[in-house]
Formats: structure tokens, C-alpha cells, sequence
């Protein structure tokens, strides 16, 4: 949905024609002029210019300055405008998007790279658009764009260049570079320069390759939308044109369930008043239908190909933008001008439903309309790992330089002390001139040597994991929820390990912990409850999918998929019991339900809210089928036979009456009002009569309550033909005045809906996702933190929490802030902190104890979860004062302290800013989940977001980096995926750190011995080759497959997880370690063939202790170590790994001896000098010998330290480990974690649609199809009030707003002079 | 994958069809139950327990004090004999020729040490020369050759490798061999005679043949053409190393050993890891099984002083030695080994004890349920 904000701006603010923005009387504000009271404004986006326009402030950003907490208004730069509007509720829609994941690894290899794309134009070109109609000619004139989209980047010709520019603006690779170039200097050159190029050149083909698919694939989607057929009006006739033929200033037909190729004008429609359907899904993700309407003189064009070949109107308008929710223009015609809103545009990625066809003419192709615009780069997430990474990588870069340095120096002072003397047998070159000098070229000789310590496999090897795990998750079978054919899919390769030190999770409630379905369960009626069934014995059976269900084959017009358990209640409608008949007749009446009737028999009902829904289809079901309805009329089908009944007035639900009346009059003439609304409400209105009922009645909704279920109370009232007719007229009076017409129309409703009868009450279930309760029980043992944000009601978000056991009544208290002033709020929490304190630990700390708490958290555990466990329950003004600056450190405080959070009633843009609030104080992982359009910014803001592929569109999957079917798929991805990623990361990590220090100081060891000339220890070609042949393959495997401990126990145990929020598997402490690992190796495999050789031969006399061999022989001993070391980091080893341990052993020696051999080096007697060496050193004992002492003396100590310290302080992890040693053999036991009873208590649940319905554009008529309905008289009734449309329109936008914030009533009346344009045309 | 978000797929997803129906069925997106995709492949999971890293200790100790000890003997029966023979110090034989000399004389300096073996050397001998303080791994100095023009490539031998330089060319002429390797050829010839009881003198006959690696003999170096009854023509065209007495295809009379398979410059030319090495020299053979190949005895080093190291502080050194299974004389291998062994041991015995003190032997057993 729109744009939607919370305004604290008290009377300055109020709603903009657009559905929920809010404008403030401001003065534009000029760059960097700091304005009043930042946090209020902060949520203000849109600002009344001078010139009366609203200009919504998407073009920049504002920043709070360092210190003055003012707020300052920046323009950015306007290459950079498209994605940095206010938390975008709109993203692009699949088909602009077709390997988002790809996109995503791309901009991880590149992140510096520019965007070039026709969307970055500077919009500043465009002032104002001029498009004529059926024009070509003259829109020629203007650059527009056509409607051909390119996301790919690359053609043939252009791939190599651009690409590999793309690839060198990576830091990594331009150091590589700026290396080789280094090489290429004689007197610095301490390598060949093929060490640098090959691992380079892999390195770059290996990217090159993945680029060049990714934009094979997007080539071919591009293609694909491209070319989609539609209908242009050429020439006076419909022509077929691809997609991309089509251009600004044609007019196309569209047909139902279409998808719109451009942003269209809409001229005329099928339906009356130039009304029609789309559905939004791609855009916002919403699946309701809404409606737009063409302006009059348009719609008159209807479907006349010579009218609309004549239509020349010109459309001047906005420029190209990405707001989805506003469009200003204005259409010349006929020398009239007629003012264009949101309201008439069909916007690309729409679909057409319910209408047969339409006309539009197109205002923005291509690239320009507002879906494309939207398409914004989502913010680049890094994961701390790899920051932590990043990080490391630059203190090795100072390490390098240091020992550098050193060298350097040494260098001087050994020129100047040894080398000037030496000279008769090493002259200085012509460049050296005096020892410094030398010293200078010897840095960077050893920059070069050194580099290895920051090897350029690093990264490519650590995206290999990644997108390794990524695939781990796309194929695993456990989170592919089959029936909607859905595996989980990792969207981003890049966040992997992420998962495993996820701290907070924000969940959304509605499709993300519930399913959005309601299903009728249950109900009370005349006393007597329904739904439950019992065994023989009269114990009450579990429902499972095994159960019988009621066969109501009997029905003809049934809902196959309705399924009801408890036969008495068919058997009560078969024997004619008035009492329940009364009660579905009610149910099939009072509701703003349409039904449309494809086929005979085959009912589609359209409800606004899925209670509806559930409550019509259960009638239907049972017999009382509602099948249509005119503004005058309900027809159902009553237990066999057609019954029509004249609907008088529908007393509509709004949020403070909390109940729906309709007022019919049945065949025999009787007026009946039926109502139905929350017990509390309806009881208080019943006839005394109804006592005893309403005592059984309410101990049934007790019942129903406790099990988590949504109730609603029914009641009916006979009505007195007379009263009704004056209680009519004084209606329709109320109806058609001007001021107060809501009050008066409440106080009529009220007066009406008096002394009713009690039928019963209903039961629906919000059905919880399956195993959502199991879900977070272990999550929560995992210590992870789950909050629930969501734009529910208080009562529906505590029902869920009770339902999914995140609430529970022995909780020792919930604390529940509804202030709506900050002092309010701030009171409130303050007194939740305190009583928290108070209770929990003797002596409260003040403000940073929640920190604390976080320090100890291992003794602070038993305190919180045996002693206190509270929740806090928030609301969406409250959160908007708890939000702010001052109050935001207690409101977390505070939240940190109890067990469970649940916001309620918040906006997409609060999501964000809790998301934001913990992320920043918290240093935490935190991770969001939610499946609608509204989670998009939360799922944006958080560190990881994950999207529920539900029912409500793919907008939130568009925005996630995971995305899967249930929610109880979390468990899983956290808890063995995650776990499993951030445990092989963080081996890797290490050991790769660890091989790179042994491998390369040595030649910081040997520089001392060689008079710090830069001189390597190794054949040039062992450089070449270690890091990318010899010792990557082992590593990667296990980076891939390594697992300390198996699923079921990941699963089991959820206290392993948390060694991965306490970042204890990789930091800088654990790199320290493994680097001193790697000096202390290095150290070794240097000096123990160092004294070996001090003097050595070989067995037939001959010398050993030159170069080569002592090459040779420390190459060898490295690679066993690290084989040895990598044998041992290995927990798990699959016969990958064994085959690339032992394989990589083989390769090194058959590598070796073939480039040491007579054939190689007869070829290229330059580059092989080493010939022989492997043969003559390697055939020694002696040689052997030192290798094997290395070995011994570099691992020893490891082994030594590891089985210590699993000896003496065994993590969990080892303790798991051992255990599921010793129970290889046996079968794994049952799962710990049993489905956790729902705890029984009374809450009052109101279940109903919290937005107002269709009752108004029922009466009126307009929406039904004259020539569609079957069964439908033509409507004789104008309506009354002429504006429908508008107050229909205006109401949505105060329910859209009031879901978010309570509307700003004050100034409705001053909008409604302003605010709808469009109203002076609809007449 | 992300791939699966086709276009197509998303004309489907609208088309009003619940889910797969009828032909999508076949091409389910459900994932292949494979051990693989599952991350179930067997695997072997080892653990650091302590019935495999104790006895792992203890084994390792008891094999490599043994080995250790073992070395060690050998070393030590190995006979070395050092003299050096600098020159440094006014009482040395050789204090005039170091003192004189530069490479550029063109007289030979004589010098003889004297010296006698308390303990007769058995099997065969091996001489060497050793130097102390010389970098011959320093990074310029490894460099400046030029292999091709070793291994007889004819171009190289006229168009020396940049490497080379500054010892490429001379005069206008091609350095063959080139670079500051060759160029810096050890030069020193040592005679070793032993003085019967009698006093006369008796050579010992000394082999220069077969002190270089095969592979080096005969792969790596190899005169231009095979040849080599014509080396003088060959080298016609070249001009020696800079600091050489005489050209290259002069090094010996011998044509299997002369030119660049001369295994004096073989073996000089394989550079040592560090600057202090000796280069085997000669070979003095066994001659019958009776007598020892040095008896005990006087002997005489005569030296004909060619190589100047005091400049840069350098050692020149005689090294006799006989040798084992396992090479020269090098305590250093049998005391590692005995060290290493023994910690191990150590180590061994006290995790041991810690283990059996505070160790947790059933690890599993308070495992949070």
C-alpha cells in the first residue's frame, strides 16, 4: 500500500489525497537548513511546497547531524535518488528481476561498481512529459523510452571490457594487479610474474564465467517480457505488437487477467462509469482487487475503434518516478482540461480482473513506468563475519607492511654491514647506490613475496562456500513444502553463516505465523456447542487428518474444501431446528460478501476480510447458501429452495461499533435485523430475556477463547413494520445531511440494534502455520529473541501470542503500553522496567543493566526464566512515542528485559524502526521475517530477511535474502543451516588464515638468512600453485561438508546455537590464535631443516644443503603439515574430503616430480631449474627424517592444546559430539521437543474485518453487473448519495491510515475541499 | 535457484491454477533425495578422545627416542675433520696469501696446513670445501644465471639471459658461463698428502669425478653441441668470467669433465640455502678392504690460495668426512629426535594424569535435555 506514515506533527499534519500520506504546512526546505522538532518530522514525507503542490521528499534523505540533533535536509546526488525514497512499500515484480540472487552475487564481488542503467538518467532531464494520443509523430519529438526493458548488462562484444573493468574495481583484484605490475620491475621483482597472473587470471575467468551466465539469463527473461503480444491500436484497427513495439502515446486494449504492458492512462472499460479491476500483487503485494476508474468523457469512448482513433487528447504530466501511489497530470482535450490522478492510472505489472476489457492509452513505456522505476538495488548486506573478515584482511595488509619493514631495514643495515664488502662477488647493480635505496626496493620485493598471507583465493574460495550453502538450502527436502510445490530458496548467497548467530528475530503475525485462513471451527448455538467430538467414552478426540469429516454431499452448491467434524450439528440442521437455521440464515445474510457465479453451481465468494469468508462458506456449506445479491436483494438458497430476501439497510461494522447488522425483509413479510459482532458489544444489548443464554453463551466463548479461537456473538431481532419505517426515513435523512451525518448514523444504529435475541457464537481459527508454537519453543531455547510486529489489533496479536505459547498466563506479568502521549508511554515503561528490576534482581541498576544482564548471561538465565518472565505488549502510538530519540534506550531496555515483545498496530515504516533500534544498540544479528508487502522495509532494514512465499504476492520474497513456505522452516535454516554455515565459515576462516601464515613466513624466517634479499624459499611454482591447487580443494570440502554435529542434534540441542551469537567460533581472538598457530608452524618448518641443514649430504656424499632441496624439503613438509592440520580441523570426513586430502597429497607429489623432471625442463630449461631435486633429495632418509620431525613438532602441540581443552572444558558442542559417537549405532531417540500445550484462559477475541466493508458500494449498486448477474433484476435505484466513489475512496484512505495511526480527524473537512480533484469529473 | 523466477513461471502463477497441476507435476521443484543434497553422505567422525591422542603420544615418543638415539650414534661415529685454513691470523700458513690477494693477480699463492688424524678415517672419504659467510643465497646473487645457455643452448651461449647482468658481457663478447654465480667459481686447489713415518710425502689421489647429481651432469648442464672434442671452437665467440684465470673449456684436460659439465663449476653453480656451506671436493676412494682410506698419521694440506674471502669477513675451510646411512655428521636430527621424543613421552604421561584427575570421561553425561 501507499505510502504510509505516522504523524506525531499533531494539527500540522493530515492525510494527502494519496492513500495514508500525510502532508505538513511547511516551507520547502532548503538543502542543509537544519528545520524544527526532528522527530516528528522525521516521519513526515511529503511537504507543502509554496507552490501549493505536495512534493513527497523521496529525493533525499534526512540525516541528523553528529551532534545538534537537528535534522538537516540533503539533496542527493540525483544518480542516486531511485532507491532512497522512505521505507518503499514497492519493489520490482519477477519478471524485471529473474535472477535477483545472481544480481546479488554479483554486487558482492563488485559492490564498487557504478550503475549503469537507462534509469539512472538524471530525471532532472524530463520536466514534464507531453504525450498525445495515437500521435507517434509528435512523442517522437521526446526521448521517451520505449517499452523494451534491458536488465542485462553485457553483449557479445561489449562483455570483455565492461566486465573486466567491473572486475578490477574490486579491491582485491586491483591489488593483484598493482602486484603484477610490481613484478614487471627487475630490481623489484622477487617473483616470476606468473604466481600473480594465474591466480588472477582463475580468478577473473572464474567470475567472467558466472557473470556471463547471469546475463545469459537475464537476455533471455528480458526476451521473454519483451515479447509478449498486445493489443496496439494501429491505424484504426487492433494490431498484435510485441511489448517492446509498443511506445508512449498508443492506445492498447487490455483483456481480463492480463498483465498491463505500460503505465496506462485508462480511457474505457467494460464495465459501467469506466470502472475496472486490477490486482496489485506484483506491485504491493496485495491480493484484494481495487478499483480504478477512467474519466468520464473517456469512458464514453467505450470500445469504438473510430472514436478512440480519433481520441487526440494530450496528457501533461509528471516525469518519470518510482512513487506507485501518486500521479499528477492533466488531460487536454476538446480544449478542456481535466485533471489526472492515481485513480486513473494502470500501472505496469498490474493485471486486469473482473473486467472484460479496457482501453488505455500508454503515458510511461519501459523503463520509465513506476514499476520499473522501483526496481531499486537493495541495499548491499554484508554479514559480520565478513566484516570482521575485511577488517582482518587490513590489519594483515599492516602486518605485511611491517615485516616489510623490518626487511627493509635489515636489508640497509645488511648492505651496508655485509653486501658493500661482498661486492667482489655481487656487484650493486647500477640502480643501487647506496643501501637505503636497496632497503627501498627490498620492500616492496617483500610486499610481493609476502603477499601470500592475503591470498586472492580467500575470497573466491570463501563465495564457493557461500553459494555452496546457498545451494544446501535450495535442495533441501525438509523445507520444501509440497503442496504449494515450494523449496526454500537462498536469494542471496552472500548471508549464509549469517544464520548461525541470529540474536532477534521480528516476526510478522498475519501469513507468517498464522496461515490467513480463517476456518469456522466452532460454535455455540441456543446454548449447545458444536465442533467438538468425542469417542465413545465421551472423551474428547483430537482433530487429525484421519478424522471423519461431515459429508454434506447432500449440498449441491457445497465448498469442497470446507471440512467440519461434528456431525450433530448437520443432523440439527436436517431435523429442522429453528434455532440453528436461524443461526446460518444469519450467518448467510448479515455480511458485505459478493459472490460471483462462473458457471452454475460454482460460487466464488470475494470477502473483504477471510473471517467473512470462513462464516459464508461455513452457512453455504450447512445448507444456507448465499449465492447473490442486488443493492435490494439477498438471494440464498435455503435448504434446497431459492429464497430471496429484500435487504432494507446495512448497518456497516467500523472500529467502534465492532459489529455488522443487516436489516431484510424474508418472504413472509417480517423485518428481521440480524447482527453479528464481539460478545462484549452484543451482550450488552440483548433483550433480558436472554439471561440464562447469555450465561451458558459466554461460558462457551470462554471455551472457544481459551483455545485461541476467534469468536464472534450472533443475535436477531424481530422488527415492527411501523417502527422500521419511521426508524427508515429518520435513516435516510441522517444519511443525506452534511454535518455529523457519522453520529447521527451511529446514534440511529445504536438506537435500532437494541433488546436483541441471542442465537449463538462462532468460533473461527486464525489458523496458526503448522508447528509455529514447536517452532519458536525452540527457538527461544536457542536464546533467540522473537518479537512480534504486526499491524493487527492488541486483541487478535495477544490471541496469537497466546496461541503460539509466546504469551502465557503464568507469566508473572504483561505489561501492556497504550499511552498516547510520550509522558504516557515513558510512564508506562518506566514502570515495567522498575517493577522487571524490582523483581528480578534486589538491587536495579539503572539504565545499563540490560547490558549486564547480556554480560552475564549464563547466571542471569536462571533468573529469567524461572523467576520472571514477562511480556511487553505495545501499540502503534505508543511505539511512535517510544520510537523517539529520548525514549528509545528505555523502550529497549525495556523490551530486552522481557520474554516477549509484541508490537501491534504498527506501520511498515515502525517495523523498520524497531528493526534499526535493536541493530543499532544491540550489536546484534537480528533477523525478519514476514510474508506481505508491509514487511517489505523490516525485511530490507534487517540484517537478514526472510520471506514467506505465501498467498499475499511476492513482494516480501522479492525483498528477502531467504525465502520458504512456512514459517516452521526457520528452525531449520537457523538452527542446522545457519549453524552448519557460520561453524564451516568460521573453519575455514581459521584454517585458512593459519595456512597462509605458515606458508609464507618462512620467507620472513629465511630473509634473515639470505641477507634480506627478497629471496624465496620455494620454487616459484609451488608459490604458484599451494594456495589455488595444493591446499584449496581440502579446505573447500570442508567448508562445504564439514559438520560437528548432525541435524537431528542441531535440531535437538538449540543451545549449540549459541556459540554463534556470541561470536566465539570466529573473532579476533580466534584469529590471533590460529595466525600465532601459523607463526609458530612457519617457525618450525623453517628452522628444524634449517639446523638439519646446517651440514647435511646425502648418503652417496654429495651435497644437500643447497637451495633447491631445502626448497624441496620445506614445501614437502608444509603441505603435510597443513594436510595433517586440515585431517584434523575435519570433523566430517565424506569421501570428498577424503579424496581431496588425499588427492591433493598425490597431486602435489606427482606435480612435483613432473616439473622437476628431464622432460619439462629439456622444454623450457628456464623455467624449470629445479630439475632433479625432487629425485635427489627426496630418495633420502635423512630428508624424510626432518619432514617427519616438522610434522610432529608443528601438530603435537595442537593436538595436545585441543584434546585439553576438550578434556578439562568441554563445550557443548564436544559433549554432543561424544554423545553422538556412542550413539552411532542406536536409533536417534524421539524429539525432545513435544508440541507444547496451548495453556486455556479467557480473552475476549474479536474477530472481524478491521476495515470498513462493502456495505456502501453494495446499496449503491454500482458494482453490480447489470448483464453478469444470473439472477439479478435489473436495478431500478440511482443512487442516492452521488459520490459514492469518493466517500467509498476517502474512508479507504482513513482505514488505511487509522491501520496505521489513528487519522487526524481535525482535518477532514478542510481535505475534502482540497484534497480529491476528481470528484467535480465523476458526475 | 533464483533462476527459477522466470517469466513464464509467473504467467502461470496468475492463471488461477492451484498449485501444480497435471503436466507441472512431472517437473516438481521438490528437491532429489540424495545423500548429497542432503548433506547426508556417510562420513567418518573422529574424535580427539583419549584413546587416540594418549596412546598416539606415547606411541610417538617410543618410536622417536629410539630413532633419535639412533642418529645420534651414527653421527657420532661418523670422523669429520675441519681446517680452516683462512688465513686471518698472522700464526696461519696462509697469512701471506690472504693478505695479498685480489682476483685480479695472476701469480698463484701457495700455502700448506699441516695436520694429523688421531683416528684413522675407514670407509670412503669425502672432502669438501667450506665457506662461511658467503651469501650464495642472496636473491641477485641466484638469479644471475642463465640455465639455458648451462644446458648448451647455442643462443644463449652468444645472447646471455638479462639475468646475467652485470656479468653478461665483457668486452663486447658473451661471458660464457655468465652471471655472478659462475663468475664467483671457488678456485682454491687443495692436495692432500700424507706423511709417511719416513717422512716422505705421498699424494693421495683425490676423484673429481662424480661429486655432482647426476641429473645435473647429465640433464641439467650440457655442453653446446654434444661435441665435446671441439670445445675450444664451440666457445669461440665468448669470452670467461670476469674472474676467471682461464676459460671455460679449460677447466680440465678431461673432455667428460670439462666445459660445462665440469663438476666443479656443477657443483658451484648449485647454490646453497645458506651462507654457511661446504661443496664436496673430492672423493678419496677405498682401496682394498685391508687398510683404512686415511690412516692414522701426519698429513699435509697444500693449497694453492686463489679465493679471496677476507674482504667480507669470510671462512675458507678443509672438511674431511666419511659418511653414514644417513649422511654426514649432523647431531642436530638425533637430538631433535631424541627431544621431540621425549616430550611427547612427557606430554603423554601428563595428560594422562590430568586427564585421569579432572578429565570428564563421560562427556555426554550431563547433556541439557
Amino acid at each position: 500500500m501507499g505510502l504510509r506514515v505516522n504523524s506525531q506533527g499533531g494539527g500540522t499534519a493530515r492525510p494527502l489525497e494519496s492513500e495514508g500520506a500525510f502532508v505538513a504546512d511547511l516551507p520547502r526546505l532548503r538543502p542543509d537548513e537544519p528545520c524544527i522538532s526532528p522527530p516528528q518530522l522525521r516521519s513526515i514525507m511529503a511537504v507543502r511546497t509554496s507552490d501549493g503542490l505536495y512534493e513527497v521528499l523521496g529525493g533525499g534523505v534526512w540525516q541528523e547531524k553528529p551532534r545538534a540533533s537537528a535534522l538537516v535536509w540533503r539533496n542527493r546526488p540525483p544518480s542516486r535518488r531511485r532507491d532512497d525514497t522512505f521505507p518503499k512499500t514497492a519493489a520490482c515484480s519477477r519478471m524485471t528481476v529473474p535472477k535477483d540472487m545472481a544480481e546479488k552475487w554479483l554486487w558482492m564481488l563488485m559492490p564498487w561498481r557504478g550503475c549503469r542503467n537507462p534509469r539512472n538518467k538524471d530525471p532532472g532531464q524530463e520536466e514534464e512529459r507531453h504525450v498525445k494520443a495515437n500521435d507517434r509523430d509528435y512523442n517522437e519529438k521526446f526521448p521517451y523510452a520505449d517499452n523494451r526493458i534491458r536488465t542485462s548488462k553485457y553483449n557479445v562484444l561489449t562483455f570483455l571490457p565492461i566486465n573486466l573493468f567491473e572486475q578490477f574495481q574490486r579491491v582485491a583484484n586491483a591489488y593483484f594487479l598493482f602486484l603484477l605490475i610490481l613484478q614487471l620491475i627487475p630490481q623489484i621483482s622477487s617473483l616470476s610474474w606468473f604466481t600473480t597472473i594465474v591466480p588472477l587470471v582463475l580468478v577473473l575467468t572464474i567470475t567472467a564465467v558466472k557473470d556471463a551466465t547471469d546475463d545469459y539469463f537475464r537476455h533471455k527473461s528480458d526476451q521473454q517480457v519483451n515479447t509478449r503480444q498486445s493489443q496496439v491500436l494501429i491505424g484504426g484497427k487492433l494490431q498484435n505488437e510485441k511489448w517492446m513495439n509498443v511506445c508512449v502515446g498508443d492506445i492498447i486494449k487490455l483483456e481480463n487477467n492480463q498483465f498491463v504492458a505500460a503505465d496506462l492512462l485508462l480511457l474505457s472499460s467494460s464495465e459501467p462509469y469506466g470502472l475496472c479491476y486490477i490486482e496489485t500483487a506484483e506491485l504491493d503485494g496485495e491480493t484484494n482487487l481495487k478499483v480504478r476508474q477512467a474519466l468520464t468523457v473517456t469512458s464514453e469512448l467505450g470500445m469504438d475503434m473510430s472514436k478512440l482513433t480519433e481520441f487526440d487528447g494530450e496528457v501533461v504530466c509528471e516525469p518519470p518516478n518510482n512513487k506507485l501511489d501518486r500521479f499528477v497530470g492533466t488531460l487536454y482535450w476538446k480544449d478542456n482540461r481535466y485533471p489526472l490522478d492515481n485513480e486513473k492510472l494502470l500501472l505496469r505489472g498490474c493485471m486486469l480482473r473482473n473486467t472484460e476489457w479496457c482501453f488505455g492509452m500508454v503515458i510511461f513505456a519501459g523503463p520509465q513506468t513506476k514499476l520499473m522505476q522501483n526496481c531499486g538495488r537493495t541495499a548491499f548486506k554484508r554479514t559480520s563475519i565478513e566484516r570482521l573478515m575485511n577488517t582482518l584482511v587490513l590489519w594483515i595488509f599492516g602486518f605485511l607492511l611491517c615485516m616489510g619493514i623490518i626487511l627493509a631495514i635489515g636489508n640497509s643495515i645488511w648492505e651496508q654491514k655485509v653486501g658493500r664488502n661482498f661486492r667482489d662477488y655481487l656487484v650493486w647493480e647500477d640502480v643501487l647506490t647506496t643501501s637505503v635505496f636497496s632497503g627501498f626496493l627490498t620492500f616492496w620485493s617483500y610486499i610481493i613475496i609476502l603477499n601470500t598471507v592475503v591470498p586472492i583465493s580467500l575470497y573466491v574460495s570463501v563465495e564457493v562456500i557461500r553459494l555452496g550453502h546457498s545451494y544446501f538450502i535450495n535442495w533441501d527436502r525438509k523445507m520444501y513444502y509440497g503442496r504449494r510445490d515450494m523449496p526454500a530458496e537462498a536469494r542471496t548467497t552472500t548471508l549464509n553463516e549469517e544464520l548461525g548467530q541470529v540474536e532477534y528475530i521480528f516476526s510478522d503475525k498475519t501469513g507468517t505465523l498464522t496461515q490467513n485462513i480463517m476456518v469456522f471451527n466452532k460454535c455455540s448455538i441456543n446454548g449447545r456447542t458444536y465442533g467438538d467430538i468425542y469417542d465413545e467414552f465421551g472423551h474428547k478426540v483430537e482433530i487429525s487428518e484421519k478424522t471423519p469429516c461431515v459429508d454434506f454431499s447432500f449440498n449441491p452448491l457445497r465448498d469442497r474444501k470446507f471440512r467440519f467434524y461434528d456431525h450433530s450439528l448437520v443432523e440439527a440442521i436436517k431435523l429442522g431446528d429453528p434455532m440453528v437455521e436461524e443461526f446460518f440464515r444469519l450467518l448467510a445474510l448479515c455480511h458485505t460478501v459478493m459472490s460471483e457465479e462462473k458457471n452454475e453451481g460454482e460460487l466464488v465468494y470475494q470477502a473483504q476480510s477471510p473471517d467473512e469468508g470462513a462464516l459464508v462458506t461455513a452457512a453455504r456449506n450447512f445448507g444456507f447458501v448465499f449465492r447473490a445479491r442486488t443493492p435490494e436483494t439477498i438471494t440464498l438458497y435455503e435448504m434446497g429452495k431459492h429464497v430471496t430476501y429484500q435487504l432494507l439497510a446495512i448497518l456497516d461494522f467500523n472500529n467502534v461499533r465492532k459489529r455488522m447488522s443487516v436489516i431484510v425483509r424474508n418472504q413472509t413479510g417480517q423485518i428481521k435485523l440480524y447482527s453479528k459482532g464481539a460478545d462484549t458489544i452484543l451482550f450488552d444489548r440483548l433483550d433480558p430475556a436472554n439471561d440464562d443464554l447469555m450465561y451458558t453463551t459466554s461460558e462457551h466463548l470462554n471455551e472457544f477463547a481459551g483455545e485461541g479461537l476467534r469468536t464472534l456473538a450472533l443475535a436477531y431481532k424481530d422488527l415492527d413494520e411501523k417502527y422500521f419505517a419511521d426508524w427508515m426515513k429518520r435513516h435516510h435523512i441522517a444519511s443525506t445531511i452534511l454535518e455529523n451525518r457519522e453520529d447521527l448514523l451511529s446514534s440511529l444504529y445504536e438506537e435500532i440494534e437494541q433488546d436483541m435475541m441471542l442465537l449463538g457464537a462462532t468460533a473461527i481459527e486464525d489458523k496458526l502455520q503448522e508447528g509455529v508454537p514447536e517452532t519458536i519453543a525452540c527457538l527461544t531455547l536457542a536464546s533467540i529473541k522473537i518479537w512480534v510486529l504486526t499491524g493487527d489489533k492488541l486483541e487478535t496479536a495477544m490471541n496469537i501470542g497466546y496461541s503460539c505459547n509466546m504469551l502465557r498466563d503464568d507469566m508473572n506479568e504483561v505489561f501492556i503500553i497504550t499511552g498516547h502521549t510520550v509522558l504516557e508511554v515513558q510512564q508506562q515503561l518506566r514502570r515495567a522496567k522498575e517493577l522487571i528490576l524490582g523483581a528480578g534482581r534486589g538491587a536495579a541498576n539503572g539504565g545499563k543493566d540490560a547490558e549486564k544482564m547480556d554480560r552475564y548471561r549464563d547466571d542471569s538465565v536462571f533468573e529469567e526464566t524461572i523467576t520472571s518472565e514477562y511480556a511487553l505488549i505495545i501499540n502503534g502510538h505508543s511505539l511512535a512515542h517510544a520510537l523517539e530519540a529520548d525514549l528509545e534506550c528505555l523502550l529497549l531496555d525495556t523490551a530486552c528485559l522481557c520474554k516477549t515483545v509484541v508490537c501491534c498496530r504498527v506501520t511498515p515504516l515502525q517495523k523498520a524502526q524497531v528493526v534499526e533500534l535493536v541493530k543499532r544498540y544491540k550489536r546484534a544479528v537480528t533477523l525478519a521475517i514476514g510474508d506481505g508487502a508491509n514487511d517489505v522495509s523490516m525485511i530490507k532494514t534487517a540484517h537478514i530477511g526472510v520471506g514467506i512465499s505465501g498467498q499475499e504476492g511476492m513482494q516480501a520474497v522479492l525483498a528477502s535474502d531467504y525465502s520458504f513456505a512456512q514459517f516452521r522452516y526457520l528452525q531449520r535454516l537457523l538452527l542446522v543451516h545457519g549453524r552448519w554455515s557460520y561453524y564451516r565459515m568460521c573453519r575455514f576462516l581459521c584454517y585458512f588464515f593459519y595456512k597462509n601464515f605458515a606458508f609464507t613466513l618462512v620467507h620472513f624466517w629465511f630473509g634473515f638468512f639470505c641477507g634480506f634479499s627478497a629471496q624465496t624459499v620455494y620454487d616459484q611454482w609451488f608459490i604458484t600453485l599451494f594456495n589455488i591447487v595444493y591446499t584449496s580443494l581440502p579446505v573447500l570440502a570442508m567448508g562445504l561438508f564439514d559438520q560437528d554435529v548432525n541435524e537431528q542434534n542441531s535440531l535437538r540441542q538449540p543451545k549449540l546455537f549459541e556459540p554463534g551469537q556470541l561470536n566465539l567460533l570466529f573473532n579476533k581472538r580466534q584469529f590471533f590464535m590460529c595466525t600465532l598457530q601459523g607463526i609458530y608452524t612457519s617457525c618450525v618448518l623453517f628452522f628444524i631443516p634449517y639446523g638439519a641443514f646446517s651440514n647435511p649430504v646425502r648418503d652417496d656424499g654429495s651435497q644437500i644443503a643447497d637451495q633447491q632441496s631445502f626448497a624441496v624439503t620445506i614445501a614437502t613438509s608444509l603441505i603435510i603439515v597443513v594436510s595433517v592440520q586440515i585431517g584434523l580441523d575435519t570433523n566430517y570426513w565424506t569421501a570428498v574430503n577424503h579424496f581431496y586430502i588425499w588427492g591433493s597429497l598425490t597431486v602435489y607429489f606427482a606435480i612435483l616430480f613432473a616439473m622437476h623432471s628431464d622432460g619439462i625442463f629439456s622444454i623450457f630449461p628456464s623455467h624449470f631449474p629445479f630439475v632433479g631435486t625432487a629425485r635427489n633429495s627426496l630418495t633420502q632418509t635423512s630428508v624424510w627424517l626432518v619432514i617427519l620431525l616438522t610434522t610432529v613438532v608443528c601438530v603435537m602441540p595442537v593436538v595436545a592444546i585441543r584434546f585439553l581443552r576438550t578434556d578439562l572444558y568441554p563445550t557443548l558442542t564436544d559433549k554432543v559430539r561424544h554423545m553422538q559417537q556412542a550413539s552411532r549405532k542406536q536409533r536417534p531417540q524421539e524429539q525432545n521437543l513435544k508440541r507444547v500445550r496451548r495453556t486455556s484462559s479467557r480473552r475476549s477475541a474479536y474477530a472481524f474485518s478491521h476495515q470498513e466493508g462493502y456495505g456502501e458500494l453494495i446499496t449503491s449498486g454500482k458494482n453490480i453487473k447489470a448483464a453478469s448477474s444470473f439472477s439479478a433484476p435489473p436495478t431500478g435505484r440511482i443512487p442516492g448519495s452521488s459520490s459514492w466513489i469518493e466517500s467509498l475512496l476517502k474512508k479507504r484512505n482513513e482505514m488505511a491510515s487509522s491501520t496505521v495511526v489513528e487519522p487526524l480527524r481535525s482535518n477532514t473537512e478542510r481535505e475534502g475541499a482540497e484534497n480529491t480533484p476528481a470528484q467535480q469529473h465523476i458526475d | 535457484m533464483a533462476s527459477g523466477y522466470s517469466a513464464k513461471e509467473e504467467d502461470g502463477h496468475h492463471s488461477g491454477a492451484p498449485g501444480p497441476a497435471g503436466s507441472a507435476a512431472a517437473r516438481s521443484r521438490k528437491p532429489d533425495n540424495t545423500a548429497f543434497k542432503q548433506q547426508r553422505l556417510p562420513a567418518w567422525q573422529p574424535i580427539l578422545t583419549a584413546g587416540t591422542v594418549l596412546p598416539a603420544f606415547f606411541i610417538i615418543g617410543l618410536l622417536f627416542i629410539p630413532i633419535g638415539i639412533g642418529l645420534y650414534v651414527t653421527s657420532n661415529n661418523i670422523r669429520e675433520l675441519q681446517i680452516d685454513y683462512t688465513g686471518t691470523e698472522p700464526s696461519s700458513p696462509c697469512f701471506e696469501c690472504s693478505q695479498n690477494y685480489s682476483w685480479n693477480m695472476t701469480r698463484s699463492c701457495a700455502c700448506s696446513v699441516p695436520f694429523s688424524l688421531d683416528q684413522p678415517f675407514e670407509s670412503n672419504v669425502f672432502m669438501y670445501y667450506g665457506l662461511s659467510n658467503f651469501y650464495q643465497n642472496h636473491r641477485r646473487y641466484v638469479k644471475s644465471r642463465d640455465d639455458s645457455q648451462l644446458n648448451g643452448n647455442l643462443k644463449s651461449l652468444k645472447d646471455p639471459s638479462k639475468e646475467c647482468e652485470p656479468y653478461r658481457m665483457n668486452d663486447g663478447l658473451p661471458i660464457a658461463p655468465c652471471g655472478a654465480i659462475a663468475n664467483s667459481l671457488f678456485n682454491d686447489t687443495l692436495e692432500l698428502f700424507y706423511n709417511e713415518p719416513n717422512g716422505t710425502k705421498t699424494q693421495i689421489p683425490l676423484l673429481k669425478k662424480g661429486i655432482a647429481w647426476w641429473t645435473d651432469k647429465h640433464v641439467k648442464f650440457r655442453n653446446p653441441t654434444g661435441d665435446n672434442a671441439n670445445l675450444t671452437a664451440i666457445f669461440q665467440g665468448t669470452t670467461k668470467p670476469i674472474n676467471w684465470q682461464k676459460p671455460v673449456y679449460e677447466l680440465d684436460t678431461d673432455a667428460e669433465n670439462n666445459g660445462f659439465i665440469n663438476e666443479d663449476l656443477i657443483v658451484w653453480m648449485r647454490t646453497a640455502a645458506l651462507p654457511t656451506f661446504r661443496k664436496l671436493y673430492r672423493i678419496i676412494e677405498k682401496r682394498g678392504s685391508a687398510s683404512p682410506t686415511l690412516p692414522r698419521g701426519n698429513y699435509t694440506l697444500e693449497i694453492i690460495y686463489n679465493y679471496p674471502v677476507r674482504s667480507f669477513e669470510g671462512r675458507k675451510r678443509m672438511i674431511l668426512s666419511t659418511i653414514s646411512w644417513m649422511g654426514g655428521k649432523n647431531p642436530f636430527l638425533g637430538i631433535a629426535y631424541i627431544t621431540v621424543g621425549s616430550i611427547c613421552f612427557f606430554l603423554g604421561v601428563v595428560l594422562l594424569i590430568i586427564h585421569h584427575k579432572y578429565g570428564s570421561r563421560s562427556n555426554s553425561a550431563d547433556l541439557p535435555h
